[in-house]
């Protein structure tokens, strides 16, 4: 037998060709894991800001004006400040965060390592979505620093409001203008990366790593892939459209008859529901780009930490794959109040339902997986299993909501905040927080400190259930969400308590992430060195030194014989078959 | 361990507040009102069984399934119950779809009944108005160019149309108790919503389409009206209220409106 041809790949020695305009993918992941991390400090301060002024809309705070000096003019916020801080809010943490850690950050460092790759499929391309993101978040944040400020109009962009321009309110000048751009270079940038992470995985999986063996991270990574390729695409050709309509004097979205601020329009023939179909077709993918990753991250820790494997393989992946696909035809659950064809949202709620039942069976398939085993309490591993109970309580909220009956009174009330901040914002998250627990001793060779991984845990998982759960009570008491203030309505004069309490549970959860920052930065430096497979895990990862070389697995191929969740079979030597490990 | 113990607690605070009522719906006041809240509760019910079961569960194999030497249980699943938790929760999800039907279709696939009366909504940043057809019960011609908010002429309605003449416009909405209305929702700018808790009805009003709406109030009572799609800066004052009056308290400010004219 002839011996094995082994090619060694050296990292570049230049700084820059090694660290700034890196082909290589655990470098991009690392820089889409910061650029999230950058992300979600921004936007959980604008929160704060909000959560604020919702409760002492009056306050003067002179840091708000040195902040901005027309949107608190001596310190006293606008309710047009508040919309763009609000809209920022929602638009950084859903692209620039849930998009983007998740699935391009995680997904980038270890979809290769995972499936045996030396790198993914197209390296270049991957160096290329990384900076054009890297671009659209400076345009996005710009939009903060013109004249008229960030726009009002909600990370969902409706029309008119958002295509009359600042006609239509403060912020809808160039700030719309910047916001709907970079969207569209966010739009490419995610296109790119889904190709590449769809070629990776079909193309590039070690010998003997077979689509049934692959672990549920890379399926979840690669369904989500998907989902970005035909969701963008979508959103890439809106977001023209819309910045025709404002731009060019296009009517895509503007019907006739429109008198803005006491100014007679002259466009006419378009829909403003037509680009309400075109955001939610991109939109609820969007919600499954965010919470598949999460959802792979949470089976492959549940496994490993409870020494068993998943319950339920098979499932699991039509499962993903259910919900991939369905994710596809419930987009018309967002505009059952919209105006379209009532019929159609019978349709709509039947297919939502149904969607809801791919969710279930992860739910069962997780509490399957636990059960029976011999749980070991790591700080990823509670993240983990704080992700299943939040997508539990932010799932089962949808139920009231997928029906266009209950939506006759939920629709934009707080209820729907609740609901989607519960599953795809701090369900996500918590997904997030668990891997990186998980992998920050394969990325860094130490551990993080468990003690402040706990106390870190612990405030921030009763701190979101603080935060969020009143907001489902002040859904059902008819509270609208959007709103700047709440002095002008008896009825919500009444619910100010409930606001004052979750301003402050904000406050002290948003706090405690400093201590995650902490734990982060110190363990880096500090940290207790870690094996190589310190959490006696199955997958390729864990057979390469931390942090791995530049090739992931010096020049040879690795050769998968096993599932990747071969834990506890009886008569093994060890608790644990690596995927790796002879058959 | 401890984690089991935190998930409990947290579900049965949760449970305690859902059950307690301290912040919830005003009563309804119509029929649809009643069913839309049967609906809900039915709804409730079903999914705070699940959330309630499964959070105990999940409490549950956090203690029981601890690290405490040993080996773990191996097994790759079972098709049975896959199967079985498949099936039972399609059944419950899909049905309750299927239940509340019936409220979907009496809003929206069901007429007004004939003889209801009609009242024109014309929603604009960041205000209401209304419009009565008068006693002709027609409403007259109305162009953008002739809109005068400050004159008292929000729709625009043109003076040389007959029809017009006696229309009434008001910046509140006021109906006659139990009697079926038609509303005819307008916007001249960005959309709004048309949202009254107390009928547990809500719609978006879109520029450049006419939405019909109807509805009928049957408690006497004033009820706040919230713009709930958001519409700019304004969005949090846009308010305006509802007012259900006896049939001749009704009759009377009509009658006042149109002796303004």
């Amino acid at each position: 037998m002839a011996s094995p041809i082994v090619h060694v790949h050296h990292a570049p020695t230049g700084f820059i060709r090694r660290y700034i305009f890196s082909l290589d993918h655990k470098v991009i992941g690392l820089q889409y894991y910061f650029l999230a991390l950058f992300s979600v400090f921004l936007g959980m301060g604008l929160s704060v800001l909000m959560r604020f002024h919702l409760v002492y809309p009056d306050a003067k705070v002179g840091f708000f004006e040195t902040l901005w000096k027309t949107g608190a003019p001596g310190g006293i916020m606008t309710p047009e400040l508040y919309l763009s801080l609000m809209t920022m809010h929602g638009t950084i943490m859903v692209f620039f965060v849930l998009t983007t850690a998740p699935q391009s950050g995680f997904g980038n460092y270890f979809l290769p390592i995972q499936i045996g790759a030396e790198d993914m499929a197209f390296p270049v391309l991957n160096m290329l979505s990384f900076w054009t993101t890297f671009l659209a978040l400076i345009v996005m944040v710009a939009a903060f620093f013109v004249p008229g400020g960030a726009p009002l109009a909600g990370w969902t962009a409706y029309p008119p409001l958002s295509a009359v321009g600042a006609l239509s309110g403060p912020g809808e000048g160039l700030g719309q203008t910047l916001w709907i751009i970079s969207i569209a270079i966010f739009s490419g940038a995610s296109l790119m990366g889904a190709i590449n992470f769809i070629a990776t995985t079909i193309d590039l999986r070690a010998k003997g790593l077979s689509m049934m063996r692959l672990p549920l991270t890379c399926w979840s990574w690669f369904v989500t892939a998907i989902l970005g390729l035909l969701g963008f695409a979508v959103l890439l050709a809106a977001g023209v459209l819309l910045l025709l309509d404002r731009l060019a004097g296009t009517s895509f979205f503007l019907p006739a008859g429109l008198l803005v601020n006491d100014q007679i329009l002259n466009h006419k023939g378009g829909s403003p529901l037509l680009w309400q179909h075109l955001f939610w077709f991109f939109g609820h993918p969007e919600v499954y780009i965010a919470i598949l990753p999460g959802m792979g991250v949470a089976s492959q820790l549940l496994s490993t930490f409870s020494r068993k494997p998943i319950f339920g393989y098979r499932a699991m992946v039509y499962a993903i794959l259910g919900i991939g696909f369905l994710g596809f035809f419930v987009w018309g659950h967002h505009m059952f109040m919209s105006g379209m064809n009532p019929y159609s949202a019978f349709a709509f709620s039947v297919l939502t339902m149904s969607i809801g039942v791919p969710s279930a069976i992860k739910t069962f398939n997780w509490i399957g997986t636990l059960w029976g085993g011999r749980i070991r309490f790591t700080t990823a591993m509670l993240f983990a299993l704080g992700f299943v109970s939040l997508f539990v309580t932010g799932g089962i909220s949808g139920i009231f909501l997928g029906q266009p009956a209950l939506d006759l009174y939920f629709h934009d009330t707080y209820f729907v905040v609740g609901h989607f901040h519960m599953i795809m914002g701090v369900a996500a998250i918590f997904g997030m927080f668990a891997g990186t627990f998980y992998w920050f001793p394969k990325v860094t060779g130490r551990f993080m400190n468990e003690t402040l991984g706990k106390i870190h845990f612990y405030l921030t998982f009763i701190g979101v259930y603080a935060i969020f759960t009143p907001m489902h009570f002040l859904g059902i008491a008819g509270n609208p969400r959007r709103y700047a203030d709440f002095t002008n309505f008896d009825f919500l004069g009444k619910l100010l308590p409930v606001h004052t309490f979750m301003t402050h549970a904000a406050f002290a959860t948003a706090v405690v992430q400093l201590i995650f920052l902490f734990n982060l930065i110190w363990s880096a430096k500090k940290g207790k060195p870690a094996p190589v497979n310190p959490w006696e895990a199955t997958t390729l990862e864990w057979t390469v030194p931390s942090p791995p070389p530049f090739d992931n697995f010096a020049g040879k191929h690795p050769v998968v014989n096993h599932g990747p969740y071969e834990y506890s079979v009886p008569g093994a030597a060890k608790d644990y078959i690596m995927q790796s490990d002879p058959a | 361990m401890l984690l089991g113990a935190v998930v409990w607690v947290l579900t049965l605070v949760i449970c305690f507040f859902f059950l307690g009522h301290y912040w919830w719906f005003p009563p309804p006041i119509s029929q649809h009102g009643q069913f839309y809240d049967a609906q809900f509760t039915l709804t409730l019910w079903v999914t705070g069984i699940i959330f309630f079961c499964a959070q105990m569960a999940l409490g549950y194999v956090i203690i029981k399934f601890r690290d405490r030497g040993g080996t773990a249980h191996y097994s790759h699943g079972n098709n049975v119950l896959e199967v079985v938790w498949t099936s039972a929760t399609a059944v419950l999800f899909i049905g309750l779809v299927l239940a509340g039907t019936r409220i979907w279709a009496a809003v929206h696939f069901e007429e007004a009944p004939a003889g209801a009366m009609r009242i024109e909504v014309m929603a604009k940043q960041f205000a209401w108005s209304f419009r009565y057809p008068g006693p002709d019960g027609k409403f007259g011609r109305t162009d953008l160019k002739l809109v005068n908010d400050q004159g008292g002429n929000p729709f625009g309605i043109d003076d040389k149309d007959p029809a017009g003449k006696d229309d009434i416009t008001s910046a509140s909405i006021k109906v006659p108790v139990g009697r079926p209305i038609q509303l005819i929702l307008r916007s001249r700018d960005v959309i709004h919503n048309f949202f009254v808790r107390e009928l547990r009805l809500k719609q978006d009003i879109v520029p450049g389409m006419e939405i019909p709406f109807h509805f009928q109030a049957d408690q006497i009572g004033t009820y706040e009206v919230p713009c709930s799609e958001l519409c700019g800066l304004g969005h949090h004052q846009m308010r305006t209220t509802l007012e259900v009056m006896p049939e001749a308290d009704f009759q009377k400010w009509l009658q006042e409106q149109a002796a303004q004219k």
